[in-house]
Parts: C-alpha cells; sequence; structure tokens
C-alpha cells in the first residue's frame, strides 16, 4: 500500500523543509515545493515533513484517511 | 572550478551601527567562485553571497550543522555556544522540531492576531501618556514579543527583567567571558527547569506543558533537551522580533517617504514587511557555518568533505538574480522569496509568529502616529549576534 501525497503550491512558502528533509519526495525547484511523486512508500520521514510544514502545505493520505499532518 | 586557496578576509566584515550592508558582500557576490573569510576564531571558511548558492548550502543535507559541533566552528570569541536544536541534523533535529512545529503553524499563529493587535494598540496608549522623547525600544519593540512568546511558552511575564539580561548574554558574541556566558546560561537554564518543575506540578495550557508531555508520557526528549528547547524558544522567540521592529522604522524612516507611503496605504503592510524582511540585514556576519558531509560544488566552488561554508543572508537577499532593484526598498515587491528566516530545515520556527508580530507592530505604529520621528541618538546593540538599535527615542 503507497501514500499519496500532496503540496498545496498556493499555501507553500518554499521554506525548504520538506525537500532538506526528505529530497527523494519533495523537491524545491521553483519558488514553491512539489512531490517527486504523487505516491511514496509509507515512511515516518514523510509524515514528519508534513508535521514540519510551517505552512501545513504537506498532505499525507492512506487511501481516503489522511495520516499527516498528524493530529 | 576554482579550488586555491587564497589567503582568507578578516570577517565579518560590518560595522555594528546602522544597517548598512557592507561593500565588500556585493564584491563578492559579483565575482567568481567564494571568497575564503577568517573569523577571529575557528576554522577559516567559504563565504556564501548569492542567492542560488545560500539556498543551496542552507537546504542540502550533505551540509551539516551536527558537524559543526565536533569541528572547531568560525566564531567571534573563544566561547563555544552550545548549539542546541540549530547544532543538530536530522533526524535528531526532527525528533525536536516536529515536537514544536505545531504550535507556530501559520493557521494556529493567525488565532493570535487580535491579541497581537490590541497589545500594541495598548501600548501605544502607554507611550503617549510617557511622553515624548519616548523609547521605542524598550516601552514597544520589546514588549510585544515578550508578552507573545511568555504567554505562548507558559513563562510569566513579570520575569522580563531578568530573562532579558540572560538572553541578552546569550546572543552576544564577544562582550561576555567564556564563564561569564556559561554561568548566565547556567542561570537561565535553572531559571527554566524551576518553571517546568511548576508547570509538571500544575498542567497548564500551554506549550511548556505540552513538551513535558511529550517527555513524559512519550518519552520523545531528555530533560536536558525539554530546558534547552524552552530556553532557546524564550530567547529567539523575543530578540529577534524586538530588533526587527526598531530596524523596520528606521529603514523606513532613513527615506521618509516609505514612512509616509505606508501610512497612507496599510494595505501594503504584508508585503512591506516581507520586503524589509528582505532589505533589513538582522545578523552582524554570518554565523552557525555548515559542514560538508561530501565533496560538493557550489557557485563554481568545490567545497570538499569537512569543510565549513558561512552563508550571508543579508547579502544573498541583495542578489540582483533573484532580487530586481535588489538595492532599493519596493513595499509593493511580489514574489518576494527572501532568505530572511533562513532556508531548509532550520528555516525559523517561529516565522509566521514574527510576520504577525511585525505587521501588527507596524499597523498600530503607522496609523496612530504618522508623524513618528527620531528625536535623539540611537544606541546600536554592539558585540551581538542580531543587530538593531538597544534605544531609539522617538517623538510623534
Amino acid at each position: 500500500m503507497t501514500w499519496k501525497v500532496e503540496v498545496d503550491g498556493d499555501a507553500c512558502i518554499g521554506s525548504g523543509m520538506c525537500a532538506s528533509l526528505l529530497p527523494s519526495a519533495f523537491t524545491l525547484d521553483g519558488a514553491v515545493a512539489r512531490a517527486v511523486s504523487d505516491t511514496v512508500e509509507p515512511d515516518e520521514t514523510v509524515l514528519d515533513a508534513a508535521d514540519s510544514c510551517p505552512a501545513m502545505a504537506i498532505t499525507v493520505r492512506d487511501g481516503a484517511e489522511v495520516v499527516g499532518p498528524r493530529p | 572550478m576554482t579550488t586555491a586557496h587564497t589567503e582568507p578576509l578578516a570577517y565579518p566584515f560590518n560595522e555594528e551601527a546602522g544597517l548598512a550592508v557592507n561593500a565588500a558582500y556585493a564584491a563578492a557576490r559579483e565575482a567568481a567562485g567564494m571568497i575564503r573569510v577568517r573569523m577571529p576564531h575557528g576554522d577559516p571558511a567559504w563565504l556564501a553571497t548569492r542567492y542560488a548558492d545560500a539556498r543551496l548550502v542552507l537546504g542540502d543535507r550533505r551540509f551539516s550543522r551536527a558537524l559543526a559541533q565536533e569541528s572547531d566552528e568560525p566564531r567571534m570569541s573563544e566561547y563555544r555556544r552550545p548549539g542546541g536544536i540549530l547544532g543538530m541534523d536530522p533526524p535528531d533535529h526532527t525528533r525536536l522540531r516536529t515536537l514544536v512545529a505545531k504550535a507556530f503553524t501559520a493557521r494556529r499563529v493567525e488565532e493570535l492576531r487580535p491579541r497581537v493587535a490590541r497589545l500594541a494598540q495598548d501600548l501605544i496608549d502607554e507611550l503617549r501618556e510617557h511622553g515624548q522623547p519616548a523609547d521605542l525600544v524598550d516601552l514597544y519593540a520589546l514588549p510585544i514579543p515578550v508578552a507573545v512568546i511568555c504567554e505562548l511558552l507558559g513563562v510569566p511575564v513579570t520575569d522580563r527583567p531578568q530573562f532579558r539580561e540572560w538572553s541578552d548574554a546569550a546572543l552576544s558574541s564577544t562582550r561576555l567571558t567564556a564563564e561569564e556566558s556559561d554561568r548566565s546560561r547556567a542561570e537561565l537554564r535553572a531559571y527554566m527547569a524551576g518553571l517546568i518543575a511548576e508547570h509538571r506540578a500544575q498542567p497548564q495550557d500551554d506549550l511548556m506543558t505540552a513538551l513535558i508531555e511529550a517527555r513524559d508520557v512519550r518519552d520523545r526528549l531528555t530533560e536536558l533537551e525539554l530546558v534547552d528547547l524552552c530556553v532557546g524558544i524564550l530567547v529567539a522567540g523575543h530578540e529577534t522580533t524586538a530588533s526587527q521592529i526598531p530596524n523596520f522604522v528606521y529603514a523606513l524612516l532613513d527615506q521618509r517617504e516609505y514612512w509616509d507611503r505606508l501610512c497612507a496605504d496599510p494595505a501594503l503592510i504584508p508585503t512591506a514587511v516581507e520586503e524589509l524582511l528582505r532589505f533589513v540585514p538582522l545578523g552582524a556576519g554570518a554565523n552557525f557555518a555548515r559542514y560538508a558531509t561530501e565533496d560538493v560544488e557550489v557557485g563554481e566552488v568545490l567545497v570538499r568533505k569537512g569543510e565549513p561554508v558561512l552563508v550571508a543572508i543579508g547579502a544573498a537577499n541583495r542578489d540582483r538574480l533573484q532580487f530586481s532593484g535588489s538595492d532599493q526598498l519596493v513595499l509593493d515587491r511580489d514574489d518576494n522569496h527572501h532568505l530572511g528566516f533562513g532556508h531548509g530545515v532550520h528555516h525559523c520556527l517561529g516565522a509566521p509568529l514574527a510576520r504577525l508580530e511585525l505587521q501588527e507592530a507596524l499597523r498600530a505604529l503607522t496609523r496612530e502616529m504618522p508623524g513618528l520621528r527620531l528625536a535623539g541618538d540611537i544606541e546600536w546593540k554592539t558585540q551581538m549576534l542580531v543587530r538593531g538599535p538597544r534605544s531609539m527615542p522617538i517623538g510623534w
């Protein structure tokens, strides 16, 4: 089962937090970050990135359920 | 590609009074490669001055802050400042950062806006009662962030005179001896440990209580990490904003039409704050060197594994390849992706809060005191990591 990762480009402030934390999943090649691929293998660090984002711009879903950011 | 090491330049370049960016930064930025610099203590380092280079070094995992702790890190005094969370790399850094990140997200912080706006208005009423001239730093710029961070963290605001001294010491670069720095740090830690004990006995609805729970219930951090995280949030949570409020006013008054324009058009405040964060060089010089964990090419220079790079954020924020009219203040500049809050995993935790405080502080001042002017000589901070007025007499 893979997770679905989305970065809200309107909310993103380009802090570089996610791309520094997990460059395999996030990239900051322009002003704002984007997910390298829509899906990732379940990985705690993806949730850490969603938790750490100052703009709360990252959403991680397992199927229909939002698993990140954690409450 | 340049790999030859030439004789390093003495660093930092900047005079401490005022907010000018030393011409040596522009020279380094326009030249090929990166220059070598040497601070009074520690290893010589590369100096990154271009926007793209700065963003690479701050954002790339091949550059480490943890390695700086084990190295002879470039610094102002012989004293080695304990790194705290800024001396860590992921995953250790992530473990602590995620514990506090939620308290400072833009959404959470936005709830504080009415409270901060009211606080600013109350302080202006008190300024009027005090009469002219009045010190903008002591009566306005400090009380706003101090009140907010104390409330958020769970520190009694009445202790402000006590921790102002400790927090000054924590950010001093050369003013104190190593013994004085250690003693001050020990006192601040003991003070915080006392507050943590009180919160343990009597939990409150604040960040300190949440962090205590993260330790006691979930074992996510050590007792010393808990103490130092609270100390770090208290110090970083007010000194920087307290410096930037008078810095911003100073920069706006320096060319009065900017101040007048902001008074006439308060809708400009959000973009003006971003522009001032870009334009005003808060750091007294580049600090907190990043050490390469492998060979990395930066700005056509091969930085070898184990070499440090200092990032001059104030210079990168004036890079004309990134910002058109980079030496001008453009209050309505858009697409302003400045590095005023840093970049990468150490991007300022309190950025959304600082932004909100700066906006509300300027909003209230421009609304209530459009005639604001300097009413005496500014006394500038010296021997500190951040630049800014220590006192700034104003009239209105």
